[in-house]
């Protein structure tokens, strides 16, 4: 699956499938910072991603206040 | 497509988020139910708005600003929103595109202030010319400005996309230093005084992975880059600190903020400095200030007369703020 990360912007292939939680786990991301969108929709933790998804990690955390 | 494995708490259809502060998940149609049961419920505790409010909103182009727009809009109430060009580069000129499309789609009335066009400088040089951290120099311009064009424009509350996750850090980074003075004025609600419009923050129920949430699922686009400057501000990292804290025990930030706002709060109630302050109107612009000229007129006498500071110079040495 190809999977966009931002902040900075970038992608990475990610072989095979894993529900949604085992990819941030991998990527070492905190589920609370992200939200995981596959295909253009949200999914949660226990979705299984599939090869070929696409995939979007997006940060939630903004700075200033 | 696979459908996911986790069921809505409401109707048991598929899920689109999980939530593990509320032990649930939600399908998108609930998911929006409960942030609006949440917004409602803040407004109603916090006393924030009523139905005669002119409401005035802050708007940056990011998750919030624009998910608490559309959620006030959403609920009734007549909000017009204001975006302030900060003159952050890239950074800003994406902002205000995100601001205006939102408004231009939903017809709704977009106020702008530029600094640069307007004051004759920017974010990046003020905080150069004043050796203030970005941050700083940021938060003190904005402050001014919505004030000003809140109470310029006769509305009767100014609000401000803060969420959670904002509130939480703040009251984190408070807390650590025992700020007596800071903690006492930590609310959701700020009345309008000496001059200062009323402030209120209906998303405080509202984690920002919520509230990024409501903005995908409502299909508001919006700005995920974060501002350059703010990288290694200790906001940032107060953030972090909490978030791993609520990975392991979900529901933490929630009762850090929410328990201060009902349990601590009504302690510190005249314990704030500035409820005794004599306030004068500045010389040059007449806000409401503890001198005779205010700390914006002096920043703007500062920046306006430096050389323009390049967005790359100051971003690449990630000041924090306080």
């Amino acid at each position: 699956m190809r999977v966009l990360l931002r902040n900075p912007r970038r992608e990475i292939e990610v072989a095979g499938s894993c529900p949604v939680h085992a990819l941030l786990s991998r990527l070492e991301l905190n589920r609370e910072s992200h939200l995981v969108i596959r295909n253009g929709t949200l999914v949660p933790g226990d979705a299984q991603l599939l090869e070929g998804d696409i995939v979007e990690i997006r940060p939630v955390i903004s700075g200033g206040a | 497509m696979v459908a996911a494995a986790s069921k809505c708490r409401t109707c048991r259809g598929p899920a689109i988020i999980d939530l593990p502060r509320h032990n649930a998940n939600f399908c998108a149609e609930h998911f929006i139910e409960m942030c609006r049961r949440q917004v409602v419920k803040a407004i109603a505790q916090f006393a924030m708005l009523g139905p005669d409010d002119r409401v005035l909103v802050a708007v940056s182009g990011g998750k919030d600003s624009l998910a608490v727009w559309d959620m006030l809009i959403d609920l009734g109430y007549q909000a017009d929103g204001l975006y302030v060009g900060l003159g952050i580069g890239d950074y800003s000129e994406t902002s205000g595109g995100y601001a205006r499309r939102f408004a231009i789609e939903r017809g709704l009335r977009l106020l702008e202030v530029d600094l640069r066009d307007d004051y004759g400088f920017d974010v990046p040089t003020a905080a150069a010319a004043s050796r203030r951290a970005p941050c700083s120099s940021c938060g003190l311009t904005k402050r001014h400005l919505f004030d000003k064009a809140a109470v310029d424009g006769g509305y009767t509350v100014l609000v401000t996309g803060h969420n959670l996750d904002d509130e939480a850090a703040v009251l984190f980074g408070n807390t650590l230093r025992w700020d007596v003075e800071y903690l006492a004025r930590q609310l959701p609600v700020l009345e309008a005084r000496h001059g200062f419009p009323k402030k209120v923050k209906p998303l405080v129920r509202l984690t920002e992975r919520e509230t990024a949430a409501w903005c995908i699922v409502r299909g508001i686009d919006y700005l995920v880059d974060e501002c350059p400057m703010a990288s290694g501000n200790r906001h940032l990292s107060y953030k972090e600190v909490l978030n791993t804290i609520e990975a392991s025990s979900p529901g933490s930030k929630a009762s850090f903020y929410l328990n201060f706002v009902d349990n601590m709060a009504p302690l510190l109630v005249g314990k704030s400095l500035s409820d005794g302050l004599q306030l004068s109107g500045c010389s040059n612009c007449g806000a409401p200030t503890t001198g005779s000229v205010c700390s914006f007129c002096h920043l703007v006498e500062t920046a306006s007369s430096h050389v323009p500071v390049p967005v790359e110079l100051l971003a690449k040495k990630g000041r924090g703020s306080r």
